[in-house]
């Protein structure tokens, strides 16, 4: 595809988890591309197994109950999959951080903001306290908070400001791949737009490449250059952010937008997607939309489609998506 | 004026040991019967207490709701029990406001139950079953426990709940809110289609402007805890007038490329409404403030028909 | 599933009043299900029938005293050897499953009864009746549990059902204080207020939505204190409040036996395991039976 490695390289990843209900399919055969200094959106409703992508990324999926049954995630060119948790602890410290939807919870309550920064730049790197101390509040200042603030605890801190917090303890090791789950869906509109703005910008001054998981297209028609959507653990589409919103060819995607209340115009009805996602333990044969899906077939009810090469890197797992389904 | 609900100078401060909150602060609105009035605002602006305190679920510390010539805020013991007949409430997480030990179907007949609304066994189970039909859930689901169902049925069983005693106005505490997009929309059109066919009238709590914008006939814009701009639907979208609204229209990310519109910052973020400081609520936000501003609390005023803001410069900035 | 489908068969008017008993059997098949609860459930049956029939198992009377065989150690006459007095221990651990089983479960009851209304009423209604309530408690707290039901024994007198009020006020501190934070949690949740709002008054909001929610922690702590109330009340009887003698009582004969330990073991292991037995009983089946009350935990 393109002649630099990328720097993420998902192939085939299958993922399961055991429970006494029965096995939970929650990733089913994702790929998945990133190159360097790229924003992906990976978006999905709950239950599409976006976290499950991401955890298993980071090798933190809880096994038991969870595994990692087959595929490879290939990072900078090496395979993760098989490192062991000593190996991947560092990986995880200095190439790859992740941030949680959940500001408040993140923080350590008796630590102040200035010792959680600088603690972690001491676990990385070589520094003494004082030096980890100035490269905490120079990191702080980074992501918009002043520096006299070091000393507070985060009860002190609104949620945006802890997201920002959270945002600079994950950055502070320079790592080269920021995934972050749902960073602005506990926030009000106002303060997700500063979050947002301020993403935007660390990304283009560190240089880091970022994997976006919400739920939320407009939060990724914002921030993201590429864009993948996931349903029932699968990437039903994938391409640039241009082709996936201009040119949507899953039925998925399509109803998805069409969900969404317009701003600019009063419709009389929404478009729902009827139905519910279906039960990850029971996925239905074949294509695993064909029962919510308008333009389901035979061939959908009996066999998986295939990945459909459309234009450029734009995928889709849809039988009809060269017809542009209409 | 055909409104179902008229408030006036309500006001709702609780007693932290801080001092005052002041969570809903000198409102006055009316909603006409069969309508929707959406209220708007970010969290810690008093939307969700506004609702209750409509309910009389908390009491107000002044102000009246009145509701078919009748005080509700003054309202005690029997008559406000009798008074949540015909007001009910949805609430916003369809996760915690379902009781886990009670089945889809107890959680739709007690309030049926509590009223005696039927004499008999069999007449309440014929309810039940209707309300379950008429809310889209499946009779199988009869004898289920809520952690059995996924978000969007859970708020459907909240619905039916709500919709047990044939209420006449319903508050809608941010019903979608919790629920993935796909299922969003199926639960904004069952509330929608439900308006429709019993006459229902809504008070409609979000965050979300193109919520709003959908349901909604009016729109009440908050922030801690006073209406700033009060107007038609259509009128907000085409036209804000305070710089609070404005900001918060320009704040939502749309789901198109390259058509993001410019966004207005606000400085810092919402203030503490414990004792708040004189003056205009917005101004330490406000990229227009003046003086005058943080002295003088600017009243509602008409600044266009039937379009009401609390700002002295809304002309200006607009 | 197959459960849904079976009631969708039944005739549709009844089906309110089925439902009651059909959860009732759902609860106690959930119950059947879990191995551990059964062992539990089987050994306190055992010592329910132990006591009851005491009469006709028992193969002594517990008062035979043959001094001559005093400090018998476990033989074919005797299974579980003698005590001081010539006792025989099994006939006495039986007959005395009779006492200690009643000391536990009802002063247990008591505590229960009376800290779990005093630890709701003052979480329900918070402000000056939750002070009020939890300072009392607090001073109630601040007296050892032993000395307060010593204190309560004394001017209520000796006795069976004196001991029982005794061990069981002296437990009202910490049912109460666990009932208030179970309670506290419950009635912050939206279903609570939901249900205020349909118009449900205060008894049933109670009983009907915080109380059930509010379980698993007064089920697990009611269990343990059992054991504690067995090992109180047979405090009392050590220092002559209690239980009077000859009638034999499992943490009397404990702490009777107690002198003898170095040289004859078996006087103080026998009622020992027989009270440990009946713990471990108990948190078997309070486990399983909160498991089975939940319906979260289904299939």
């Amino acid at each position: 595809m393109n002649n630099a490695t990328p720097l993420l390289h998902v192939k085939n990843l299958h993922v399961r988890y055991t429970t006494d209900e029965g096995t939970v399919h929650a990733v089913n055969g994702v790929d998945l591309v990133m190159k360097k200094g790229e924003t992906l959106g990976l978006v999905g409703e709950t239950g599409a197994g976006k976290t499950t992508t991401a955890l298993s990324i980071l090798r933190l999926i809880p096994d038991p109950p969870g595994e990692i049954t087959s595929g490879e995630i290939l990072f900078d060119g090496h395979d993760l999959v098989p490192y062991s948790a000593m190996k991947m602890r560092k990986v995880r410290g200095n190439h790859i951080s992740m941030i949680f939807q959940d500001p408040m919870t993140a923080l350590n309550p008796v630590l102040t903001i200035g010792d959680q920064i600088s603690e972690v730049i001491r676990l990385h790197d070589r520094l003494s306290r004082s030096e980890a101390y100035g490269k905490a509040t120079r990191m702080l200042e980074l992501v918009g908070i002043p520096a006299d603030r070091m000393g507070e605890y985060p009860h002190q801190f609104s949620g945006g400001m802890k997201q920002r917090v959270v945002i600079a303890i994950a950055l502070v090791c320079n790592p080269l791949l920021l995934i972050a789950d749902e960073p602005t869906t506990a926030l009000d509109v106002t303060i997700q737009a500063q979050v947002l703005e301020l993403m935007q910008n660390l990304r283009t001054e560190l240089g880091t490449s970022m994997m976006l998981i919400t739920h939320d297209l407009g939060v990724v028609a914002k921030i993201c250059d590429t864009v993948a959507i996931m349903y029932a653990g699968e990437i039903v589409e994938y391409g640039t952010l241009q082709e996936v919103y201009n040119n949507t060819r899953h039925p998925y995607t399509k109803g998805l937008f069409g969900s969404i209340p317009k701003i600019d115009v009063r419709e009389r009805r929404l478009k729902p997607i009827p139905g519910l996602m279906p039960d990850p333990t029971h996925l239905p044969q074949g294509c695993s939309f064909h029962p919510r899906c308008p333009f389901c077939t035979d061939q959908c009810r009996h066999k998986k489609p295939e990945n459909v090469l459309l234009y450029g890197d734009h995928f889709a797992k849809c039988y009809y998506a060269e017809d542009g389904l209409q | 004026m055909k409104e179902l609900v008229t408030v006036k100078y309500l006001k709702k401060y609780f007693s932290t040991p801080k001092g005052m909150l002041h969570a809903v602060d000198d409102v006055s609105f009316g909603i006409e019967r069969g309508k929707t009035l959406g209220v708007v605002g970010e969290s810690g602006c008093g939307k969700s207490t506004l609702g209750r305190v409509l309910l009389n679920l908390l009491e107000p510390t002044s102000g009246e709701v009145w509701f078919e010539g009748e005080n509700v805020a003054a309202a005690k013991g029997k008559r406000l029990w009798e008074l949540h007949q015909d007001m009910q409430m949805i609430f916003q997480d369809p996760y915690s406001s379902l009781n886990p030990r009670m089945s889809i179907s107890e959680t739709i007949a007690e309030p049926l139950q509590i009223y005696s609304v039927y004499e008999s066994v069999r007449e309440l189970d014929e309810r039940v079953d209707e309300l379950m039909d008429i809310v889209g859930l499946a009779r199988r689901l009869y004898n289920v426990y809520p952690h059995e169902l996924d978000g969007g049925r859970r708020q459907r069983v909240g619905i039916a709940r709500a919709l047990a005693l044939n209420p006449k106005f319903i508050v809608c505490d941010e019903p979608v809110s919790a629920l993935d997009v796909s299922i969003q929309a199926q639960i904004i059109n069952l509330m929608q289609d439900l308006q429709e066919q019993n006459h229902l009238t809504y008070l409609f709590i979000t965050h979300d402007l193109s919520v709003v914008r959908h349901i909604a006939d009016d729109v009440l814009v908050m922030y801690l805890g006073q209406i700033v701009e009060q107007c038609a639907v259509e009128d907000l979208f085409l036209n804000q007038y305070h710089p609070y609204t404005k900001a918060l229209l320009s704040a939502i990310a749309l789901p198109r490329v390259g058509e993001q519109k410019k966004r207005i910052a606000l400085k810092g973020e919402i203030a503490s409404p414990i004792n708040p400081a004189p003056g205009c609520r917005f101004a330490p936000r406000c990229m227009y403030s003046v003086e005058q501003c943080t002295v003088k609390q600017p009243q509602l005023r008409e600044v266009a028909p039937g379009h009401f803001v609390a700002c002295d410069f809304a002309e200006e900035i607009s | 599933m197959n459960e849904l489908r079976a009631h969708e068969a039944l005739p549709e008017s009844d089906r309110m009043v089925r439902r009651k008993k059909s959860q009732l059997r759902e609860t106690w098949r959930r119950m059947l299900k879990n191995k551990a609860s059964l062992v539990g459930l089987t050994i306190i049956v055992l010592f329910a029938f132990m006591a009851i029939f005491a009469d006709h198992i028992a193969p002594y009377h517990y008062d035979e005293q043959k001094l001559e065989d005093a400090f018998l150690k476990p033989s074919r006459d005797h299974w579980l050897g003698t005590d001081n007095f010539g006792r025989d221990i099994l006939s006495r651990i039986i007959y005395g499953a009779r006492i200690s089983l009643q000391i536990g479960l009802i002063s247990v009851g008591i505590g229960v009864a009376v800290g779990g209304s005093l630890g709701a009423f003052a979480a329900y209604y918070g402000g000056y009746t939750d002070n009020a309530i939890m300072r009392f408690i607090d001073v109630l707290l601040a007296i050892p549990n032993i000395v307060l039901a010593i204190s309560i024994s004394a001017a209520l007198g000796p006795g069976l059902v004196n001991a029982m009020i005794a061990v069981g006020i002296g437990t009202v501190p910490i049912y109460a204080r666990v009932v208030r934070a179970s309670v506290m949690t419950v009635k912050e949740q939206e279903f609570v207020e939901a249900a205020r709002c349909i118009g449900a008054k205060t008894p049933r909001i109670l009983l009907r939505h915080i109380l059930p929610n509010a379980m698993a922690p007064i089920i697990v702590q009611a269990t343990l204190g059992v054991a504690t109330a067995i090992l109180a009340a047979a405090g009392l009887s050590f220092i002559g409040l209690g239980i009077q003698p000859p009638t034999p009582e499992w943490g009397a004969m404990l702490s009777a036996g107690r002198q003898y330990i170095r040289d004859h073991w078996h006087i103080v292991t026998f009622p020992g395991l027989a009270i440990m037995l009946t713990i471990f009983a108990l948190n078997l089946l309070g486990d399983g039976l909160r498991d089975a009350l939940d319906p979260r935990l289904k299939r």
